[in-house]
C-alpha cells in the first residue's frame, strides 16, 4: 500500500492510477472514522466545565468549551443543534455522552435521540438530575470509562479514500497563500476528487469577488445560482451594516502580508478548490450528499469554519497559513500547511507541511500537492498532527441570530 | 542589474508582487509567457507586496491573477506601491449606501 516518496513529476500520474485506501474505524450507519474519540458533549455552556473536569480524569475523552445552548430560536437554534448533532455523529467520535444542566433550550435528550440515529453508543447525563456537579461528573466519568474501553477493542479496517470528506480551510494568510500553500491545496483536493472522495471547500466570506470562476464550474444550473445567492447574502450583511467588509476581512495581518483586498484574499483563497466541478453547495454544519467537490456555505473566522465542516462530516482538514495559526479541533486532525518556510520553521511546533518551496521555486505546485495527498493518508492510517498533540480543541459556532 | 524575484501572474494584470525585498530606485524585470518588462520600481516593496507595471488611472480597475481586486483610488504611477492607501476593494462595501 505504501508508496516511497520520490520527488518527481511522474508519482502524480501513479497517485491518479492507483487506489489508495487507509485503515479506518467503520461505523454501525457504514461511515469511516479516522480516530476513535469518546466525545462528551456539553450542550449549554453551564455544562462546559463539568464535561472538561471529566476529560481530566478519563483518558480517551474530548470535549469542547462553548457559550452557547440556552435563550436561541429559530434558525438560529437550528444551526446550533445542527452542530452539536453533527460533531457528534461524525464518524471520528466512537460513542458521545451529551451532557447538560436540565433547564436549557438546547436539551440534551434531543441532541443525543439525533446522534443516535448512527447507531452509534449515547449516553445522556443532566446535572441538575444528577443532584450537581459533583454526581454529574462521576455519573459521566463512569460512563465514560466503559465508553473508551469499548472503543478500544475497535479494530481499523482497510477503506477506500472514497469515504473521506476532507476540508479545505485558509486562516491567516499572506500573499503567498494565493501562490503556494492554496494551488498545492486545489492539487490534493483534485486528486481526492479523482479518488471518488469529497473535498469541501467553505469560507463563502473569502470567496467573495471569485464567484464567477466557481459558478462556471458548477454541475448544473441550480449549484451556480446557489454559488451567487449565497454570496450576495453574506455580501449583504456588510452592506446592512453599513461597514466595509474590509474593517474585518482582510485581517491587519493579511494586510500586513501584502493582501490589500477582500476580492485578492479571495482570489487567493478559491485556488484551494482546484478545478474539479462543484457538484453541491451545502448549509452551515450539513452533511453532503454527493461526493467530489463540495462546498459549505460558512463564515471566514477559522473555527466557525472549522466547526461547521467538523459538524458536516470531515474526519481530516486540510489549513493553510501564512502567518502562521495553532488552530485544531477536538474531534478531526487539523493538518497545517505553511505557505512560506520562514514561517514553518518559526512555528514548528504548529505546523505540519510546507508549501513554501514553491515560492522558492524549489517544488512545484503538483509535487506540493503529492505530499498533501500522502500526507492525508499517513494522518488517516493515525499519524497525529501538531495540533492534536498541542490539544487545541478549538470549537465555535456560526451564530445566525442574537441570544434572548 | 541586481536579480529581484518577482510574480507577474497574468498579461491581464497592471501589478506584479515582489518575491523578494525590492529597494526603492532600482529597475526588476518582470515575466509573463517568455515576455519580460523591465519597471523601474519607485518605493521599497516588502516581500508579498505589489507594485504597478505601468500607469494605473484613478477608478481604473486593478487586476491580479487576470481578475479584478480593486479599483484606484488615485492615479498610481508604474513602479510604484500598490495596497489599502492606494487600492481600495469593490465588494461589501456597505460604508459607500447613501441611505
Amino acid at each position: 500500500m505504501s508508496i516511497i516518496w520520490k520527488e518527481k513529476e511522474e508519482e502524480v500520474t501513479k497517485l491518479l492510477t492507483e487506489n489508495m485506501q487507509f485503515y479506518g474505524y467503520r461505523r454501525p450507519d457504514g461511515r469511516v472514522g479516522v480516530r476513535n474519540h469518546v466525545l462528551i458533549l456539553p450542550t449549554i455552556t453551564c455544562a462546559t466545565q463539568t464535561a472538561r473536569r471529566v476529560t481530566e480524569l478519563v483518558s480517551g475523552t474530548v470535549t469542547f468549551i462553548h457559550q452557547h445552548g440556552c435563550a436561541q430560536v429559530g434558525i438560529d437554534y437550528d444551526q446550533t443543534f445542527r452542530t452539536y448533532a453533527g460533531m457528534g455523529k461524525n464518524p471520528n467520535v466512537y460513542g458521545v455522552i451529551v451532557l447538560g444542566l436540565g433547564c436549557e433550550t438546547h436539551q440534551a435528550n434531543r441532541v443525543a435521540t439525533e446522534i443516535a440515529k448512527t447507531n452509534k453508543p449515547v449516553e445522556v447525563v443532566s446535572i441538575q438530575d444528577h443532584g450537581g456537579t459533583l454526581q454529574a461528573i462521576a455519573e459521566t466519568a463512569k460512563i465514560a470509562v466503559k465508553m473508551v474501553q469499548d472503543a478500544s477493542i475497535v479494530k481499523r479496517e482497510l477503506c477506500d479514500f472514497s469515504e473521506l470528506i476532507v476540508g479545505t480551510e485558509c486562516g491567516g494568510s499572506d500573499a503567498c497563500s494565493g501562490l503556494s500553500a492554496n494551488p498545492a491545496v486545489g492539487k490534493a483536493s483534485d486528486l481526492l476528487v479523482e479518488q471518488g472522495g469529497t473535498a469541501m471547500l467553505a469560507e463563502t466570506t473569502e470567496l467573495i469577488g471569485a464567484e464567477h470562476l466557481l459558478a462556471t464550474r458548477a454541475a448544473n444550473d441550480q449549484v451556480a445560482i446557489k454559488a451567487y445567492q449565497i454570496i450576495g447574502a453574506m455580501e449583504n450583511r456588510s452592506i446592512q451594516m453599513g461597514v466595509d467588509i474590509r474593517t474585518g476581512n482582510p485581517s491587519p495581518g493579511n494586510l500586513e502580508g501584502g493582501i490589500s483586498s477582500l476580492e485578492e484574499k479571495s482570489l487567493g483563497a478559491a485556488t484551494k478548490s482546484g478545478s474539479s466541478r462543484l457538484e453541491e453547495i451545502v448549509d452551515y454544519a450539513e452533511v453532503p450528499t454527493k461526493k467530489g467537490l463540495v462546498w459549505m456555505d460558512t463564515p471566514g473566522h477559522d473555527i466557525e469554519q472549522l466547526t461547521g465542516m467538523v459538524a458536516g462530516g470531515a474526519q481530516i482538514v486540510l489549513f493553510t497559513t501564512g502567518r502562521g495559526t495553532p488552530t485544531g479541533s477536538p474531534i478531526a486532525p487539523v493538518i497545517k500547511i505553511s505557505t512560506n518556510t520562514p514561517m514553518f520553521e518559526r512555528m514548528i511546533e504548529n505546523m505540519d507541511l510546507d508549501a513554501g518551496s514553491i515560492v522558492d521555486g524549489k517544488e512545484s505546485v503538483d509535487q506540493v500537492g503529492n505530499r498533501i495527498l500522502r500526507e492525508i493518508q499517513h494522518v488517516a492510517n493515525g499519524k497525529l498532527t501538531k495540533a492534536e498533540i498541542l490539544k487545541q480543541h478549538d470549537f465555535g459556532i456560526w451564530r445566525i441570530g442574537p441570544t434572548f | 542589474m541586481e536579480e529581484y524575484k518577482t510574480l507577474y501572474l497574468s498579461e491581464k494584470d497592471n501589478v506584479a508582487v515582489a518575491l523578494s525585498e525590492i529597494p526603492a530606485n532600482v529597475s526588476v524585470a518582470i515575466r509573463n509567457n517568455g515576455k519580460e518588462i523591465i519597471v523601474q520600481v519607485l518605493e521599497p516593496i516588502r516581500f508579498g507586496h505589489k507594485f504597478a507595471v505601468r500607469l494605473i488611472k484613478k477608478s481604473e480597475d486593478i487586476k491580479k491573477y487576470g481578475e479584478v481586486i480593486g479599483a484606484a483610488v488615485m492615479d498610481i504611477e508604474a513602479g510604484a506601491h500598490v495596497h489599502v492607501h492606494n487600492l481600495e476593494g469593490k465588494r461589501g462595501r456597505g460604508d459607500k449606501i447613501v441611505n
